[in-house]
């Protein structure tokens, strides 16, 4: 049998997935055309595109997967005819082909209004890779720009524009957002919250005209109000791609979309229609769940089992990336009739409930949440499987309870083993269950692997991660926080276990007190803390460290490596700076100046590295340690040496701290900053410890964070002298290393710990729990055991060695390729390597 | 355009199926735990010994997530029992045995068997063509 599938979307793809997983149809012949010139991609995470993934990224599958699966793909080619009595399709490129059985996958197109000037310039529809890469470079010069369309899509357009800097407007024709999910009120607390975020939203708003001369400057409105803009994005609803099936007499409905009954087939029975593009009783399914379950329907039909049939889908959403959190399940709006609602309210904190209870108070029909959707799993649950509902049903959404009892008061246990958990999928919580025994699944990257759940929307992950945690409490397995399956102990407890035994080696230490052979979680893991604790050269058990530890560089895209030599405080001499030219030219590496106030060297291959280094080693630099979880630079002002303003030598300061503690082993990256007055110019207040100049002295800040949630440093001692400076900043350190948890930073250390900074500042100054002298004393050994790890590695052949890609060649990566941008050398994009 | 090394021609059905055993040095020459790269003609096979098990692995050097060159530069280590590799990059790991990816949908990776014989490592190698080819050799 030979099957041709039209159109390589979502859900034309998982047709394909589906098809070839059916034992029945392992003979047949799969050819899928599809028009957009990459293979499928995942359209419901389109937005993550603006948040740095790539198209590569966002692929469902690679294209070697359908070659794999003996599926012939052939992408960038539009189907334009069909003959349904010769079995023929027909393609703009004049390719003819024939069928036994056509499936048309051909999804949507973004509706655009018919307004006069919609085809000017900077005017983007919202739905493939393209629309968002124009918009992208387009956004760049923009300042001003509007959405049209106030649903799911509009508003998750919205985010992203507003995400990219712009001032962004909603323009929405009804009297309230999402007018198909939510009421009045859940629509009003939403337009409250977005605001808050930096929305402007109109409503009851309806657009005349796009103004402009050839590129838009402008909206007008039927009410006569014009807004300014640079940039539009449409988002009006969606448009069946049925022309081809239209054009070729197959039935099409009223308002559009392929007609088909509940085994997706059309008036030919030979050819069905799946996805965004099928009309099922009336209904167009603007989701991805149905379009998977329509693919499953014509999967088991074209394997032989005629069972199978589709009836309809439930339509519940919940909102992403939008920042407020905003679902509707079940039957959300226009229920008065046999619901009574119960609601809740709360304008301060922007949180509204609803939920519909039939009138005999016994049944969830449906509801809406805005502001807080914790609830929406549970609550989807129980609607779809018609659970009993509590004494008192405004129990459900009246504050959540305990972790794992949802609001309902009923825990995942609750639910029948029918119950439909990854609606995706299609999986339910039997299965769910049934996989975690059968398999001995003892965390979610397993269950997410063995039963696919939470690998489509991803919404049901948190439900999935209660389910498993159930299963494994009901086994008798204990969930404790240990570092992974090797080890039965958390970062601290092992931290204990190594001073107190005098352990030195990973293998001692997993000898004594672990199981297994280790992993890429603790083998790290354990490497920072016996480094934290013993400070030796870490090249000594290079095979537990990661590979920046490993090759005393970061690893970078291409398998190149950097090499960054430390620069104190960011003060170099111009000999020095010779030098690192010097060495750049010869090896022909990128350079660049850092936000650490130093040079990073780039595209370095392994075999070179030592080379590199002892040209740099033998001019006084040593190794910066950016590779590593340790400290990384104490930036620092001009201070008072040379600035009108500062009153205290910040340079001076900054290098002395930077010396003393270079090298230092910790559960994440430590960095630091001496400003030379209150100006703040080295913007200590962003740093894991900032040291700010006072007339009297020195303000220490600590605990403070850039990157992607920025936090401030907050005050722990302020007008203090050098040497006090100095000792709290030991004891605080070194209380940090012994107590943080592996990769936390001190902000989110300082978050999670009790007391908050009032405790902090009992530990490390009022010294309340009597260890400052001890603390002191175990940084002085660490500070004593510094060597630069650079300087011992090229001077040592059997280090030297170890820095070659092949072990019997010489030569490097031959893979490895290199582009030249803006005059220097940078990696090609990943995957173009090989 | 992407030019591609076919691993698939030179994989074993097992162990029988070597064709030739390609020396690759002595034990002495590898760290502890650890992993070496090796060139064969376009091949570039990663090499490990698993010395906490007594055990010898090998497999292809790209990392097929990205498609990177490295995952001899990658640290073992074992889920359950089941030994694997985690790759650098992105820590996808896979099993040292089966070349299945263990923390996601990345195809698997080709394993080759290894010998030891007096201190003297060899990974066996054979040349093959046609129907073998199973879907996830392909790259
Ligand atoms: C930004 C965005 C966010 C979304 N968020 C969600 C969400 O959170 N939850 C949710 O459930 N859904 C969401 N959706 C909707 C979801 O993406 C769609 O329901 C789903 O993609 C439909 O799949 P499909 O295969 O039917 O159509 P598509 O994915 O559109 O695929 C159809 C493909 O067929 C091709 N094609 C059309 N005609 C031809 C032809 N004649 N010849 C060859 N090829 C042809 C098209 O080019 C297209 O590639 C979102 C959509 C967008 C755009
Ligand atoms: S390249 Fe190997 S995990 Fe990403």
């Amino acid at each position: 049998m030979k099957i041709i599938v039209v159109g390589n979307g979502m859900v034309g793809y998982k047709f394909c997935e589906k098809i070839r997983k059916k034992e029945n149809a392992q003979h047949c012949e799969i050819t899928v055309y599809g028009e957009e010139h990459r293979p499928a991609y995942d359209r419901v995470h389109l937005s993550e595109y603006f948040a740095g993934k790539t198209a590569d990224d966002l692929l469902m599958a690679p294209k070697e997967w359908y070659a794999a699966n003996r599926i012939n793909l052939i992408t960038g080619e539009l189907v334009t005819n069909i003959d349904p009595s010769k079995k023929t399709i027909s393609t703009h490129r004049g390719t003819i082909d024939t069928y036994d059985k056509l499936i048309l996958a051909t999804g949507s197109s973004p509706f655009m209004p018919p307004l006069h000037g919609i085809d000017k310039m900077g005017v983007f529809a919202y739905r493939t890779i393209e629309d968002l890469q124009q918009m992208e470079d387009y956004g760049r010069t923009a300042k001003k720009a509007v959405v049209i369309g106030g649903g799911l899509l509009g508003l998750e357009a919205a985010k992203a524009l507003l995400d990219m800097k712009l001032e962004t407007h909603v323009v929405e024709f009804a009297d309230r957002l999402m007018p198909r999910q939510l009421d009045v009120k859940g629509a009003l607390i939403l337009k409250d919250k977005l605001t808050a975020l930096g929305l402007h939203i109109h409503t009851s708003k309806s657009t005349k005209e796009v103004l402009g001369e050839g590129k838009i400057n402008g909206l007008s409105f039927a009410d006569g109000s014009v807004l300014d803009c640079d940039m539009l994005v449409v988002s009006a609803g969606i448009r069946p791609r049925d022309e081809l099936a239209k054009n070729s007499g197959i039935s099409i409905g009223s308002r559009g979309g392929i007609e088909v009954n509940n085994k997706l087939q059309t008036n030919y029975p030979d050819i069905f229609a799946i996805g965004e593009v099928a009309l099922h009783q009336e209904m167009i399914y603007g989701l991805v769940a149905p379009g998977y379950d329509m693919a499953e329907v014509v999967a088991t039909v074209l394997s032989g089992d005629n069972q199978a049939s589709f009836t309809g889908f439930d339509m519940s959403t919940k909102l992403k990336l939008i920042g407020v959190d905003v679902a509707s399940f079940g039957d959300a709006l226009d229920v008065e009739e046999e619901c009574v609602p119960i609601v809740y309210e709360n304008k301060a904190k922007g949180v509204y409930k609803r939920i519909n209870i039939t009138r005999d108070g016994k049944y969830l029909k449906g509801g809406i949440l805005v502001g807080e959707a914790d609830a929406y799993n549970m609550l989807l649950q129980i609607t779809q499987n018609g659970l009993s509902l509590p004494e008192d049903p405004a129990d459900l959404i009246l504050g959540a309870r305990g972790a794992n009892q949802s609001a309902s008061g009923q825990g995942v246990e609750a639910l029948p083993d029918t119950a439909q958990i990854c609606s995706c999928e299609g999986i339910t919580k039997g299965g769910i269950c049934e996989a975690i025994e059968a398999n001995e699944l003892t965390d979610l990257a397993g269950v997410k692997k063995v039963t696919k759940a939470c690998t489509g929307c991803g919404g049901c992950t948190p439900m999935v991660a209660d389910l498993l945690k159930s299963v494994l409490e009901s086994q008798g397995k204990q969930i404790k926080k240990t570092l992974c399956e090797h080890f039965a102990y958390s970062r601290q407890e092992l931290y204990d276990l190594i001073r107190v035994n005098d352990i030195k080696s990973y293998d001692e230490l997993l000898g004594r007190y672990g199981e297994g052979d280790g992993c890429e979680t603790c083998k790290p893991a354990v490497a920072s803390l016996l480094a934290s604790i013993w400070n030796e050269v870490i090249l000594k058990q290079s095979t537990i460290q990661d590979t920046n530890d490993r090759f005393l560089a970061n690893i970078q895209k291409g398998g190149s490596y950097s090499v960054v030599p430390r620069i104190p405080a960011g003060e170099i001499t111009p000999d020095k700076l010779l030098v690192i030219a010097q060495v750049a030219k010869k090896y022909q590496l990128y350079t660049k100046i850092t936000g650490g106030q130093r040079i990073d060297l780039f595209g370095a291959q392994l075999h070179e590295l030592p080379a590199i280094w002892e040209e740099l080693v033998a001019a006084g630099f040593e190794s910066g340690h950016a590779y590593g979880k340790s400290l990384r630079t104490i930036k620092s002002c001009v201070g008072s040496t040379w600035c009108r303003f500062g009153v205290q030598d910040s340079v001076g300061f900054a290098i002395e701290i930077e010396n003393r503690y270079k090298g230092l082993r910790s559960p994440h990256k430590l960095k630091g900053a001496v400003s030379g007055c209150i100006r703040e110019c080295a913007e200590a207040q962003s740093k894991d410890f900032g040291i700010i100049a006072t007339e009297k002295g020195w303000n220490l800040y600590v605990c403070g964070n850039g990157g992607a949630r920025p936090q401030h440093a907050l005050l722990l001692v302020g007008d203090v002298d050098k040497e006090s400076c100095i000792r709290y900043l030991d004891r605080f350190l070194m209380f940090y290393i012994k107590t943080a948890e592996p990769l936390t930073r001190t902000a989110t250390w300082l978050n999670k710990m009790e007391g908050g900074l009032t405790y902090l500042y009992d530990v490390v100054v009022n010294d309340v729990l009597g260890i400052g002298n001890q603390l002191e004393a175990e940084m002085e050994t660490l500070i004593a055991n510094y060597e630069c790890e650079w300087k011992h590695a090229v001077e040592n052949e059997s280090f030297r060695k170890r820095f070659s890609h092949f072990a019997n060649s010489e030569e490097g990566d031959p893979n490895m390729k290199f582009q030249e941008v803006r005059g220097q050398k940078m990696p090609v994009e990943w995957g173009s390597v090989v | 355009m992407m030019e591609t090394i076919d691993y698939s021609s030179f994989v074993p059905v097992n162990g029988q199926d070597v064709d030739f055993w390609l020396n690759v040095g002595n034990v002495s020459d590898f760290p502890d735990n650890g992993g070496l790269c090796f060139k064969h003609d376009v091949l570039q096979i990663a090499v490990f010994n698993f010395s906490s098990r007594k055990e010898w692995y090998a497999c292809q050097n790209l990392c097929p997530h990205k498609m990177q060159m490295i995952l001899a530069r990658g640290m073992i280590g074992s889920q359950g029992g089941e030994p694997k590799i985690a790759c650098p990059f992105h820590k996808k790991t896979f099993s040292l045995k089966t070349g299945e990816c263990l923390n996601g949908d990345e195809c698997a990776i080709v394993t080759f068997p290894v010998r030891e014989e007096n201190g003297e490592v060899y990974v066996g190698l054979a040349k093959m063509t046609g129907d073998v080819l199973q879907g996830s050799a392909i790259f």
